[in-house]
């Protein structure tokens, strides 16, 4: 993975550009000493670091606004950060950077239940957005694993997901309004606490730009009054073709579940390892959620078991408590954990037609067997939203690079049955060389324009999303 | 008229075109301003998609809408964004189609609960204004893989290019559907008492406000027993509202979700769109229009005298106002749709000028 070769006049300049910052913003939020930018040379993608120039730590939208004309100006190049949990490389600086942190942006700024909304800061945890209205009775849907972490911000910047968009949606769908501010220090208000766009839906195409448009500072979000129960049920099968079909029945006979979860053999067992969560050992575990009261839970499970049994499980378990539905979730939820303790992993986030998962499924153990390498397969089975792990050990020289390939020909496999690179977690640089597999130079092309538009300089996160050869004419042009 | 029948064709006429193109679907949503050549959409027919047990429907821009609806209905599923009709408010004929409804955003009642068009729509592909096609998004519930321009497309009344093929996720059809309705409530205690609705769990898929009638409406819709179950838990919870009847279902949500009641009136209609709890101040500035309120309060359709500058006695309410059935004169003088911030009509601009750098689409809208 290559990143740009960092400017030398602006690097060369560092001091003068930390005197400037240092006039807008207070002392302890400009951060420019070698050792302390060390925690911010990499996010969740670890693989790849490099300390950035300085970093800013802004408390208020003028604040922000005052760093970014300082570095338009100047021609620094800024990378936005949330609270670094980005998988993709989101918010990997280079080292003529300015990483605009938004962690001190934290406050919750209105919340009116008549209205379903709540306006916060964008550096707000997003479990923390639930955690100020759930005493009422309300809660914010995307609930991506990181939530205690990460930041409205960066759910934004990539459009997260989570277990529970299959109902709910993704961030896009629970987002109403932004104040952003563009690289050169305007601040733009995007929609609001009415449902829809007056004009251009600007708001649609900021969600999920990857803090390449602008950086934003405030957020308006649906909350949704929290349902009266919710319970899971564990069904374990012995293929993954039927696993698969029993997905593609419960959805078709007319019921929408909250959550259908996945996990195959390498994960349920590395999973059962860590957790003990009892599960069978079979090869394709399903977990499907459904909401309601405790009538309508028995009515829809009552559908959905039906059609389990037709697909003859080897293990069918509904929860009886909630100490049970929190042992259902608990593998599930440690999943990742669990793999991180076997051995170093790569995540992946392809996207298929849901009809495709046992083909799919089948090629990626074809794959995982020519590379030598393991991979364990957990998911987000209702909307075909794959979460393959590749095992790796980072210390065998070459393994990384076996361990990457391997992934690229996983998401060039989603890309050929009519999915997509990334479904929640964004291209950053991770995916951003496999753009021209999913995408023609046209395609691309258009989505650069909007950038030409938003950051006509191209200073906001350049380095990512688009392949470097791909976006080189207009970051050479900006310089 | 230009009525090319591929995609193919479509991008070649829109190269070839030496002036503004008047871009039309079904020509029904009375969008259309300005003048230029004529260029149909409606040669681009069929579903070339249709996957159930993934809830994934792909079809040219062309497509009736019903069409469409039909095939849906036959696998017991439906677009859950509910599209407006807007035939009967605008006294349009023709045939609607699904390109139009993305190009306009077109979403109904259920909104309120589930979303809008532009929510439930999974990818686009369309010809800039360079005659260039594009497609973004896909056929996937989730993707977040490069900028998000399914959502730009939508609602962009055919200034960025035009349609040539969306792609929806769509949803089960319900088993039951129940109607609530509270009588004699003022604007303010309506938009109370939906706003207690869609603040229940028991998922209000309905919320709307007659009133000239005095009605309240609220729409509950699943599994048999579970609509029973909710309409009395919700009956119990609204009681202080007064006491909620069940009422005939028959085209009661279509009339709402179609503006039937400014249907054939020599009014301007306006359609609003507000924070809920501004409604109620927003009925009391415009007292003497008439009024409909869906959306539980969020959208508000207005008919005025001709002529009338509703936006005017709306200053300082956080939302906006786009003029829908109105004489050209006035479309002209009032402008359709509301005026924006200067940074982002910079943006909007912008964007308009990318997509679009000869022109052809702007300031014609399509004509859905």
């Amino acid at each position: 993975m290559e990143m740009p070769v960092p400017d030398a006049a602006v690097v060369a300049d560092k001091a003068r550009l930390v005197t400037r910052l240092a006039e807008v913003l207070p002392r302890d939020a400009v951060i420019h000493d070698p050792a302390q930018l060390r925690a911010y040379e990499c996010d969740a993608l670890t693989a790849y670091k490099c300390p950035p120039l300085a970093v800013v730590l802004p408390a208020t939208t003028e604040e922000v606004a005052d760093v970014l004309r300082i570095c338009h100006a100047a021609g620094v190049p800024v990378v936005p950060r949330g609270s670094g949990t980005s998988l993709a490389g989101g918010a990997l600086p280079t080292a003529d950077s300015v990483i605009l942190g938004v962690a001190r942006l934290t406050d919750v700024l209105d919340v009116s239940y008549p209205d379903r909304i709540i306006r916060v800061q964008a550096g707000r945890t997003n479990l923390s957005v639930t955690g100020a209205v759930e005493e009422d009775g309300w809660f914010y849907a995307p609930d991506p694993s990181s939530q205690l972490a990460c930041a409205i911000a960066g759910n934004v910047a990539m459009n997260s997901g989570g277990a529970h968009c299959l109902k709910y949606g993704v961030t896009t769908n629970n987002l109403l309004g932004v104040t952003m501010v563009l690289m050169d220090g305007t601040v733009v208000e995007l929609g609001g606490g009415h449902m829809d766009a007056g004009g251009l839906d600007l708001l649609g195409v900021v969600c999920g730009s990857e803090g390449q448009l602008g950086v934003v500072t405030e957020a308006t979000l649906r909350i949704l009054p929290k349902p009266e129960g919710a319970r899971p049920v564990l069904m374990g099968f012995d293929s993954n073709e039927v696993a698969g079909a029993c997905v593609s029945d419960i959805i078709k006979a007319g019921v929408l579940p909250v959550a259908i979860e996945f996990m195959d053999r390498p994960c349920i067992r590395a999973t059962e390892a860590f957790a003990k969560a009892g599960y069978p050992d079979c090869e394709a575990l399903l977990i499907v959620e459904v909401e309601g009261s405790p009538a309508e839970i028995d009515e829809q499970l009552g559908v959905i078991l039906q059609i389990a049994r037709r697909h003859d499980p080897v293990e069918l378990r509904e929860s009886q408590s909630a100490e049970e539905s929190a042992r259902i979730w608990l593998g599930r939820k440690s999943a990742f954990g669990a793999m991180g303790q076997i051995n170093d992993y790569m995540c992946l986030d392809g996207t298929i037609p849901v009809s495709e998962l046992p083909r799919v499924l089948g090629r990626i153990r074809e794959m995982s067997e020519g590379y030598g390498l393991e991979v364990a397969n957990v998911f987000h089975a209702g909307d075909g939203n794959m979460h393959p792990l590749i095992l790796f050990d980072a210390n065998t020289p070459g393994d990384l690079e076996k361990c990457e390939a391997l992934g690229a020909d996983i998401l060039r496999l989603c890309v050929e049955v009519g999915g997509c690179l990334t479904g929640e977690h964004g291209v950053g640089v991770e995916k951003r060389d496999l753009m021209g597999d999913q995408f023609t130079p046209e395609d691309m092309e258009a989505q650069m324009r909007v950038k030409d538009v938003f950051d006509p300089s191209w200073l906001l996160n350049p380095a990512k999303v688009f392949p470097l050869p791909v976006s080189e004419a207009r970051r050479m042009a900006a310089e | 008229m230009i009525r090319p029948e591929s995609e193919g064709d479509l991008a070649a006429a829109v190269r070839e075109a030496t002036g503004p193109l008047r871009v039309q679907g079904g020509g029904t949503r009375g969008a259309a301003t300005g003048p230029g050549g004529g260029l149909s959409v409606a040669g681009l027919m069929g579903i070339s998609l249709y996957e159930p047990g993934a809830l994934t429907v792909v079809a040219a821009a062309g497509t009736p809408v019903a069409d469409l609806e039909a095939a849906l209905a036959a696998e017991n599923q439906r677009l859950a964004f509910e599209p407006m009709d807007h035939r009967a408010l605008m006294g349009t004929e023709g045939t609607p189609t699904i390109g139009g409804v993305v190009a306009m955003n077109v979403s109904g009642p259920r909104r309120v609960q589930v979303g809008a068009c532009r929510d439930f729509l999974l990818g686009v592909r369309f010809v800039d204004g360079t005659g260039t096609v594009v497609k973004n998004g896909g056929r996937v519930m989730k993707n977040v893989t490069g900028y998000d321009l399914v959502k730009l497309l939508a609602g962009s009344r055919g200034t960025l290019g035009v349609l040539t093929e969306v792609a929806f996720k769509v949803l089960p059809d319900v088993a039951a559907t129940a109607t609530l309705r509270l009588d004699g409530l003022d604007v303010g205690t309506a938009v109370a008492a939906m706003s207690a609705a869609l603040g229940s769990p028991f998922e209000v898929t309905g919320a709307a406000h007659l009133p000239g009638d005095g009605a309240t409406l609220l729409r509950l819709e699943g599994f048999e027993s579970s609509v029973a179950y909710r309409a009395e838990q919700l009956t119990r919870r609204l009681a202080r509202y007064g006491t909620a009847a069940t009422v005939e279902e028959a085209g009661l949500w279509r009339g709402i979700r179609d503006a039937e009641a400014f249907a054939g009136t020599d009014e301007d209609v306006w359609r609003l769109s507000v924070r809920p709890s501004a409604a109620p101040d927003v009925a009391a500035r415009l007292s003497g229009a008439r009024l409909l309120l869906d959306w539980g309060g969020g959208l508000i359709w207005a008919g005025v005298a001709p002529g009338t500058d509703l936006r005017a006695r709306l200053e300082g309410i956080a939302g906006h106002a786009t003029l829908v059935r109105a004489a050209p004169e006035t479309h002209a003088r009032l402008g359709t749709l509301p005026p924006e911030a200067p940074a982002v009509a910079a943006l909007s601009r912008g964007l308009r000028a990318k997509f679009d750098p000869r022109g052809l689409f702007s300031p014609a809208a399509v004509d859905a």
